[in-house]
């Protein structure tokens, strides 16, 4: 599988997440979303990024919990719940926002 | 939501009617093939070319070369070295008894998910060149005459895809007569495909962050840290009680060995929260390790002894570096059958532990015990929001045993459950215990792309627990597993329920435990209080400080 951004094609795997996790930009971000159908919006991108501090500085993608605490500390009390991370990213925001953040996928028993 | 149909549940009787059948209902090309790097990681063969897309799965010129007779070896060797698997492949005397008791086939109809059709499988290959009578008649060009088949492509695909339709769950073992264990043959089948080029990327990539990590999802020792930091400061802000999480704590008593998913997703979370509080309140002094920072196995799932090996030696090592007397393992199905029953073997023997406790010993076989003799202070109204039921996890069912009694296993949760809750009612008679449904997800099923595969093989415990919703008001399902914990939150909205009815057994403990020297809510929201005002005088007294210095300095300029 292969995405087209800008002209360049960046190389996907079996279920649509970078392969080169390097290759991100906000583009591929915009084009992974609209893949899906999702226009990001702010509150999208609040979201990818931190997901993206995150993962700079401890090489996974945050535990849900890890991510709503984070997100009610920083945007407010009333977003800090797996509910409106959900209403984002209805795939999950574990697996959906990771996969426009450019992380990989976390995989497991979760 | 999904482009298959989505089986409907009634609620009437709990029990599912036995489906009609619908030949090639589930024929599929299976799940994501692994790629090299996960092989080579693996020790499995790489000399295989990956297909280009999902339709070639299992073509012939993507094996690896001589696959048949590299495939052949491959059964030849493990059935050399398990006696079991060649009984299971002979003993089969077509009775019919399993044919209906595999959730994957109540759920999906296909014949092929029938225990003993899925058997036969391997086993006309089996017999075809292993038995007298199949190479005899497969001179005679009919090998079928007596159960035989040649091994050919399409064979190949099959037993990838249908093998990977088999959660190793085992409940078919237990009504047949001969007790044949489909897990094993499900096992030794993947173990071939792996030796041909045909491994499955979920249960190998998984098992490569394993080996180099030392954890399924691949959270290295840093996040590992903070993850637990946060955990703290969660259960501190609910009780005002600061109970620790340590890792790496050299000399501990105990060491947890826990699923990584306790670590990272909902509701598995809460239950590593109640560990850590009946830890602290018991004053047991425990560490988890971030080299064994995981406490599945999925070697077991690809019936690769090596590798269940390599991952159970990590245990023994953190045991013994941080010096610990006692090994306790989490909530996590088949962990608890690789310890319960093969840790001895594989990474023993364990005398350096304190042979005074169960080598391993399950968590539970400590919170039972506790809540028996009144060791904590519990105030089961705090769940009274629930109704509960059990959902018997199979691995722990048919493969394990706790405590000193028969059947500890089915009593020691629920034991645990009545203990720190008003309103438990269990499932119907035929669906729990011994006889309980797998999830659905069990036995490196749990991916994504196997979601079809999920949803329907879960039909049969979402038959029962809506039988208990409907006609006892049960809200909410309980496990002890990571794997069923993780496929129920993501399959039941599929069934009209929401992912929030799933919780942890300690989950429950943990609500109900009133900790020593706990705060109430009030008394939280005072302390709260009292810490913002003290806060906020000490940012005045700054200020007010500065201000001082500032004039004062103004002053000596002036």
């Amino acid at each position: 599988m292969a995405l087209e951004v800008d002209g360049q094609s960046i190389e996907l795997d079996e279920e649509g997440y970078l392969v080169d996790l390097s290759a991100w930009t906000p583009e591929v971000a915009k084009a992974l979303a609209a893949a899906e159908d999702v226009e990001l919006t702010d509150e999208h991108w609040d979201i990818i990024n931190f997901l993206r501090e995150y993962y700079e500085e401890y090489q996974i993608a945050p535990a849900v919990r890890v991510l709503t605490k984070a997100v009610g500390k920083r945007l407010g009390k009333d977003k800090g719940n797996s509910k409106y991370l959900y209403s984002l990213f209805p795939y999950g925001p574990g697996k959906q926002a990771c996969k426009y953040a450019g992380l990989p996928k976390p995989t497991g028993c979760v | 939501m999904a482009d298959y149909e989505i089986p409907k549940i009634t609620g009437e009787e709990g029990i599912l009617e036995i489906p009609h059948i619908q030949p090639d209902a589930m024929k599929s090309h299976g799940p994501w093939i692994s790629k090299h790097e996960f092989q080579e990681y693996m020790h499995f063969p790489t000399d295989f070319k990956m297909p280009e897309s999902v339709e070639h799965y299992g073509d012939a010129d993507t094996l690896v070369e001589n696959w048949k007779e590299r495939a052949l070896a491959k059964m030849a060797d493990l059935k050399g070295r398990y006696r079991s698997l060649q009984v299971y492949l002979d003993i089969c005397v077509k009775c019919g008894a399993c044919t209906d008791k595999c959730h994957y086939f109540l759920g999906t109809t296909d014949p092929k998910n029938m225990p003993v059709a899925r058997q036969d499988l391997l086993r006309k290959v089996y017999r075809r060149y292993f038995t007298f009578a199949g190479k005899f008649f497969a001179k005679l060009g009919m090998p079928g005459f007596v159960g035989g088949a040649e091994l050919t492509e399409d064979v190949v695909k099959d037993w990838y895809n249908y093998y990977h339709q088999c959660s190793q769950c085992r409940r078919c073992s237990v009504f047949c007569p001969y007790g044949i264990d489909t897990a094993e043959i499900s096992m030794a089948a993947r173990e071939i495909l792996d030796h041909i080029g045909m491994g499955q990327k979920y249960c190998t990539e998984i098992m490569g962050k394993v080996h180099k990590i030392g954890n399924n999802l691949g959270l290295p020792g840093g996040a590992l840290a903070d993850t637990l930091e946060g955990l703290e400061e969660d259960i501190y802000d609910d009780t005002g009680v600061e109970v620790k999480l340590p890792m790496d704590k050299k000399g501990a008593d105990i060491l947890l060995v826990t699923p990584s998913a306790d670590f990272f997703a909902e509701p598995h979370v809460d239950g590593l929260m109640g560990y850590a509080k009946v830890f602290h309140e018991l004053g047991l002094d425990w560490t988890l390790s971030s080299y064994a920072s995981e406490g599945a196995n999925f070697g077991m799932f690809i019936g690769s002894y090596e590798n269940m090996r390599k991952i159970s030696l990590r245990v023994r090592k953190a045991a013994i570096d941080l010096g610990v007397k006692r090994i306790v393992f989490g909530e996590c199905g088949h962990a608890w059958r690789v310890a319960y029953s093969f840790l001895n073997t594989l990474a023993g023997p364990f005398d350096f532990l304190d042979q005074n406790y169960p080598i391993p010993q399950h968590v539970l076989e400590i919170t039972e015990p506790a809540l028996a003799a009144g060791k904590l202070n519990i105030d089961k109204s705090l769940n009274d929001d629930m109704t509960l039921t059990f959902h018997d996890s199979c691995n722990i069912a048919r493969g394990s045993r706790m405590g000193d009694k028969p059947g500890g296993q089915f009593e020691i949760p629920r034991n645990v459950i009545k203990a720190v809750c008003n309103n438990f009612v269990d499932m119907p008679a035929d669906t729990i215990h011994d006889a309980t449904y797998c999830c659905g997800g069990g036995g490196g099923i749990l991916t994504d792309d196997l979601m079809e595969v999920r949803v329907k093989g879960a039909q049969p415990r979402m038959e029962a627990l809506k039988y208990v919703t409907d006609h006892h008001g049960v809200t909410h399902m309980a496990a002890i597993c990571a794997i069923c914990k993780s496929q129920f939150t993501k399959v039941i909205p599929y069934y009209g329920f929401t992912m929030d009815q799933i919780v942890s057994v300690h989950q429950l403990v943990s609500n109900a435990l009133i900790l020593t020297g706990q705060l109430t809510e009030e008394e939280m929201e005072a302390k709260e209080a009292a810490e913002e005002a003290e806060r906020l005088a000490a940012k005045e007294a700054r200020e007010k400080a500065a201000a001082e210095k500032a004039a004062a300095e103004k002053e000596s300029k002036d």
